[in-house]
Order: C-alpha cells, then sequence, then structure tokens
C-alpha cells in the first residue's frame, strides 16, 4: 500500500522531524522582555514565545510548551530566523509565513528553511499547528 | 487466528455514502455515525409527503405529522425500554445534559451540596455541571480512573457520601470504550439519596440499553451517533421526576395557559419541547432505532467486541510501537485509543489521512482525562455495525507503512 499523496514525503521531512525532535532555543529565556502563550484548544497543544527585545530589535528569542512535530519545528525554526530582526522585520516575516500556510502563497526567500513547512497548506486542519507560535509571536511583539 | 462471522455483518451496501466511497476507511464512528438508505429515505418520505407543523393543525397534514412525530417518541421509547411520556425530543446529548443540569440543578443544589462526576466524562458531562456549580455554590468531585482505563469504584465508593445529591456518568467511554458497571454504580448512589444520570451518547448506539435495568434517573442520548440525522436526541427521565421539574427553555408547544404576565406548562414531555422540534430529523432518529432493533443490539455489540478484539490483536502483534489504551475484557467497546512511539497524535493522523482513513486526533472533548492518561492527545478509531475487517486491515497496514516512515523519529 501506498498512499495517494505525498504528503508524508513532502512534509514530514528531515529538516522538520530533526527540529521536532531537537528543538532550538527551547527554554525559558532569562531577562525576557516580552512573551505570550499559544494554545490551540482543538488538540490542547500549547507554545509560549520569549523574546529580549533591545530597543527595537530581538535579540534573542525562545519558546516551551509541547505540541506536534509541525508546531514544533515552525516554532524552533522562528525563533532562529526572528534573532537580531527588528520587530517590523519579525512582524513582516509573520506575515509572509501566515501568507504561505493560510493562502498558499509560494515561500517568500526571506522565509529559509521556514519553506519546509509550505505543504502545511494542503492539510487546513493543520495550518493551526504552524501558526500557533507565530501568533503569540505577534502577540509578544505588540506587547 | 480464527476469525468470527461476527468481524463482518455485511451491512455496508445499506450505507450509500460508504457504497460510494469504496477508498474510504471510515473509523471514526465515535465522533458521528453513517446514515443507512432506510434513515434518509424516511426523512425524504417525510418532506414529501407529509410535511406540516406538529400539535397544532386540525387539517390531515399537520395530522399525519404530528402522527410520525409521536410514532417516533414510541419507536425510541421500545429501543430503551422506556415508556413515550418518559421520551423527550432534544437536538442531541449534549442538550439533554443541559436540560437536567439546568432543570433539576438550579432548583435542588446549595452551596455545600456534591455533584460527582468521573474523570473519563466528555466535556458535555463536565461543562453544564461547571454552570451550574458556579450559580448555586455546590461543588463538583470526580471519580478517578484506573491505569487499566476503568473507573476506580473503590473511590467512588469513599466520593460518594451524603452529600453527593447528584451522580452523572459516562455509560461507555468516548476514547477508552470503557463500558462502565452503570447498574451497579447507580444502586449505590440512589441508597445515598443522589440522582443518577448517565451519559449514553456511545453506548445506547452501540449496546442493548434498557432503563429498567439501568436504574437511572436519566439518561441522554443523541440521533446522530446512532444511524439517525444530527439534530435530534433523546433525554429519558422516570415520569415522577421530569414532572417535577420547570421547563429548561419556554416558548410555543410547551405551555398549558399563557398571561401576558404569566404562564402555566404543558406536562412531560412537551414541557421539555419548546418551540418546533426537528421533526423530519426525529421521524429519521425513529427510522434509525427500527434499522438498528432489526440488526439486533446484541449483534451490534458483538460485533464491535469482535472487531475491536481482532485489531488489538493485530497491533500487539505487528505495531510493538502503537501504544494501546483502554481496558481489556467484556467492557470494552469498539474503540482504539491508541498513541505512536513518542509521536504527536496529529502527526499520525495527518500521515494516515492520504490511505484514505478517517481516524480522530485530539481530546476527543475529554482533557481531563487526556490528563489522567498523562498525554496530550491520542489517536482514535472506531467502529460500528457496518466497519468490517478489512477496515482494520487496511488501518493496521497503514499504521505499519506510517510507523516505517517514522521508524527514525519514534
Amino acid at each position: 500500500m501506498t498512499p495517494q499523496s505525498g504528503a508524508l514525503n513532502d512534509l514530514y521531512r528531515e529538516l522538520i522531524l530533526e527540529h521536532y525532535k531537537r528543538p532550538r532555543n527551547y527554554g525559558p529565556l532569562p531577562e525576557a522582555t516580552a512573551q505570550s502563550q499559544g494554545h490551540n484548544p482543538s488538540c490542547g497543544d500549547r507554545v509560549g514565545v520569549m523574546l529580549r527585545l533591545e530597543g527595537q530589535r530581538v535579540v534573542a528569542a525562545h519558546f516551551t510548551g509541547s505540541g506536534c512535530a509541525i508546531s514544533t519545528a515552525s516554532a524552533s525554526m522562528m525563533t532562529e530566523l526572528v534573532q537580531g530582526k527588528t520587530r517590523e522585520e519579525a512582524l513582516e516575516l509573520a506575515r509572509a509565513f501566515k501568507a504561505m500556510v493560510v493562502d498558499g502563497t509560494p515561500p517568500s526567500p526571506q522565509l529559509g528553511q521556514l519553506s519546509a513547512l509550505a505543504g502545511v497548506h494542503q492539510l487546513p486542519a493543520r495550518v493551526k499547528c504552524a501558526t500557533l507560535a507565530w501568533n503569540a509571536l505577534e502577540q509578544a511583539l505588540a506587547q | 487466528m480464527t476469525l468470527s462471522p461476527d468481524l463482518d455483518l455485511k451491512l455496508k451496501p445499506d450505507f450509500p455514502l460508504l457504497q460510494g466511497q469504496p477508498e474510504l476507511v471510515y473509523l471514526d464512528s465515535t465522533a458521528t455515525s453513517q446514515k443507512p438508505r432506510a434513515v434518509l429515505a424516511a426523512i425524504e418520505d417525510f418532506y414529501l409527503h407529509h410535511n406540516a407543523n406538529v400539535h397544532r393543525g386540525a387539517y390531515p397534514l399537520s395530522v399525519q405529522a404530528t402522527a410520525a412525530f409521536e410514532a417516533a417518541r414510541g419507536k425510541l421509547a421500545r429501543f430503551i425500554g422506556a415508556q413515550e411520556r418518559e421520551v423527550v425530543f432534544v437536538r442531541n446529548a449534549t442538550e439533554a445534559l443541559n436540560l437536567v443540569a439546568y432543570s433539576w440543578g438550579l432548583g435542588n443544589l446549595k452551596p455545600g451540596d456534591e455533584i460527582l462526576l468521573t474523570e473519563m466524562e466528555h466535556h458535555a458531562n463536565l461543562v453544564p455541571w461547571h454552570l451550574v456549580a458556579g450559580r448555586t455554590g455546590a461543588t463538583i468531585k470526580a471519580v478517578p480512573v484506573t491505569p487499566q482505563g476503568r473507573l476506580d469504584l473503590d473511590a467512588l465508593q469513599t466520593l460518594l457520601t451524603p452529600k453527593v445529591r447528584l451522580l452523572s456518568l459516562v455509560h461507555m467511554s468516548n476514547v477508552l470504550g470503557t463500558v462502565n458497571p452503570v447498574a451497579q454504580i447507580a444502586k449505590l448512589a440512589r441508597e445515598q439519596g443522589a440522582i443518577v444520570v448517565v451519559d449514553g451518547a456511545q453506548s445506547v448506539p452501540h449496546l442493548p440499553v434498557d432503563v429498567r435495568d439501568l436504574g437511572a434517573d436519566f439518561l441522554a442520548f443523541s440521533g446522530h451517533k446512532m444511524c439517525g440525522p444530527t439534530g435530534a436526541g433523546v433525554l429519558w427521565g422516570r415520569y415522577e421526576l421530569l414532572e417535577q421539574l420547570p421547563p429548561f427553555l419556554g416558548g410555543g408547544e410547551m405551555i398549558d395557559e399563557v398571561f401576558v404576565e404569566r404562564s402555566t406548562y404543558a406536562p412531560p414531555p412537551q414541557r421539555f419541547e419548546a418551540g418546533t422540534p426537528a421533526i423530519a430529523e426525529a421521524v429519521g432518529l425513529g427510522a434509525a432505532a427500527d434499522y438498528l432493533a432489526a440488526v439486533g443490539m446484541e449483534k451490534v455489540w458483538a460485533h464491535d467486541q469482535a472487531l475491536v478484539a481482532y485489531a488489538l490483536a493485530r497491533l500487539e502483534e505487528e505495531v510493538p510501537e502503537a501504544w494501546l489504551f483502554g481496558p481489556r475484557g467484556a467492557d470494552r467497546g469498539g474503540i482504539v485509543p491508541f498513541t505512536l512511539g513518542t509521536l504527536h497524535a496529529h502527526d499520525v493522523a495527518s500521515a494516515l489521512e492520504p490511505y484514505g482513513l478517517a481516524v480522530r486526533a485530539g481530546h476527543h472533548c475529554a482533557q481531563p482525562l487526556h490528563r489522567a492518561l498523562g498525554i496530550p492527545a491520542t489517536l482514535r478509531a472506531s467502529f460500528y455495525l457496518y466497519s468490517t475487517r478489512d477496515d482494520v486491515d487496511r488501518f493496521v497496514e497503514a499504521l505499519k507503512d506510517v510507523r516505517d516512515f517514522f521508524k527514525d523519529w519514534l
């Protein structure tokens, strides 16, 4: 038996599974200046995003919580990408990421390895998993 | 393994959706069941030939509609061994439980009283009690679940003090498939003077349920999980208790006399059926009860048990990476809750989807149970009378593929 679509291969790539099993920037962030929680009531997954901002710049980003491969990999790659970005640049990344997974827009080059999550658009039930950490990021940046 | 004839009741041809989609392996009957042609035909026949409002017009069409609606009440009453006047049509089990919580709870509970629930309840049998406890000052306690997935009956005896005014519990768990010894528990509770409410959302569709044997005061169930349409369900209550209850919703149909500033109410069951009911849906649910009765609920139950035993045996043998939850024994219905290695349930469900498998992943509206199990989410494959051995085989083979795909990450 073989799957009728390549969803498994398209989405659950080495990169995503590797971030899932060895998430980057995982754990509390001492001296965080902004933080927010995301919760997906349909699966119970939670993610906390902690940022250290100096002026308008994100100098450190961490996340906590537990979730599926998609939400964990998304959070892990997100914390890597936003580090060193300005508040505006980070918000622009959030917009680009959501355009990719929600609307199915081709991945913007600035998303880097996060383009590995483009396939989530094909799985409507999983879009919320991918955007969980990004929503928390937007809330934290709004503080 | 010797194959039991119970593994396929050969009823799939009765279900047009399943016939039309042979690639689909529908294993989410715990969430909602598919509908047999007989039910769809009954609904269509009602709209084509008998549609009018009920309990109103003297013209023949309204008389026919009323007769069809009341005949459905009779079918449901016979299906659960009840009197017709004890069957209240509601939308679903959730509404039935809310009806009891508000109508009985608001009038009878006070600070210091206890509502006893269990850790394996669906949110539908938790949240209404939270709302009513908040308004009455009553306290909520819950019977814990053992590691085997059964209610801890010793703890139940300890918790069942005279302070407990009401015990509300699930007959068959929508996650674990556990069938609780409701008759035994109801006897203990009623000896303590507590009212006993049973959530029969899973039990009434899947096993023979007779309210005379149950020994409870109220039984709630949904039509759509027992081959009926959405929008029609039942609250059964002992008549002398229903008679004492104030209305839940007010409006037409449920009154005796209405003045500008006050009204008096009809006797049960009409007292609890405000507004135009889901007439065609009730008629469809009556046809569903007839369909199930014709197959035989003993047979439906034996089939569920045979399939779950077959599925568990294959999974244990061939997918040792799967963690299987729920009790083993005669008190287990046709539900397979599981996780795969350390993978999150939603990842496994997405991976199974391309195989045509409709399984559910998440907390299944039972967060306290998952908290007790120590996991955020499970996958759930569930069976019904149209499920077959082939469905189980395709499920196990797909899960093996997914296991192989993720083998380095389990």
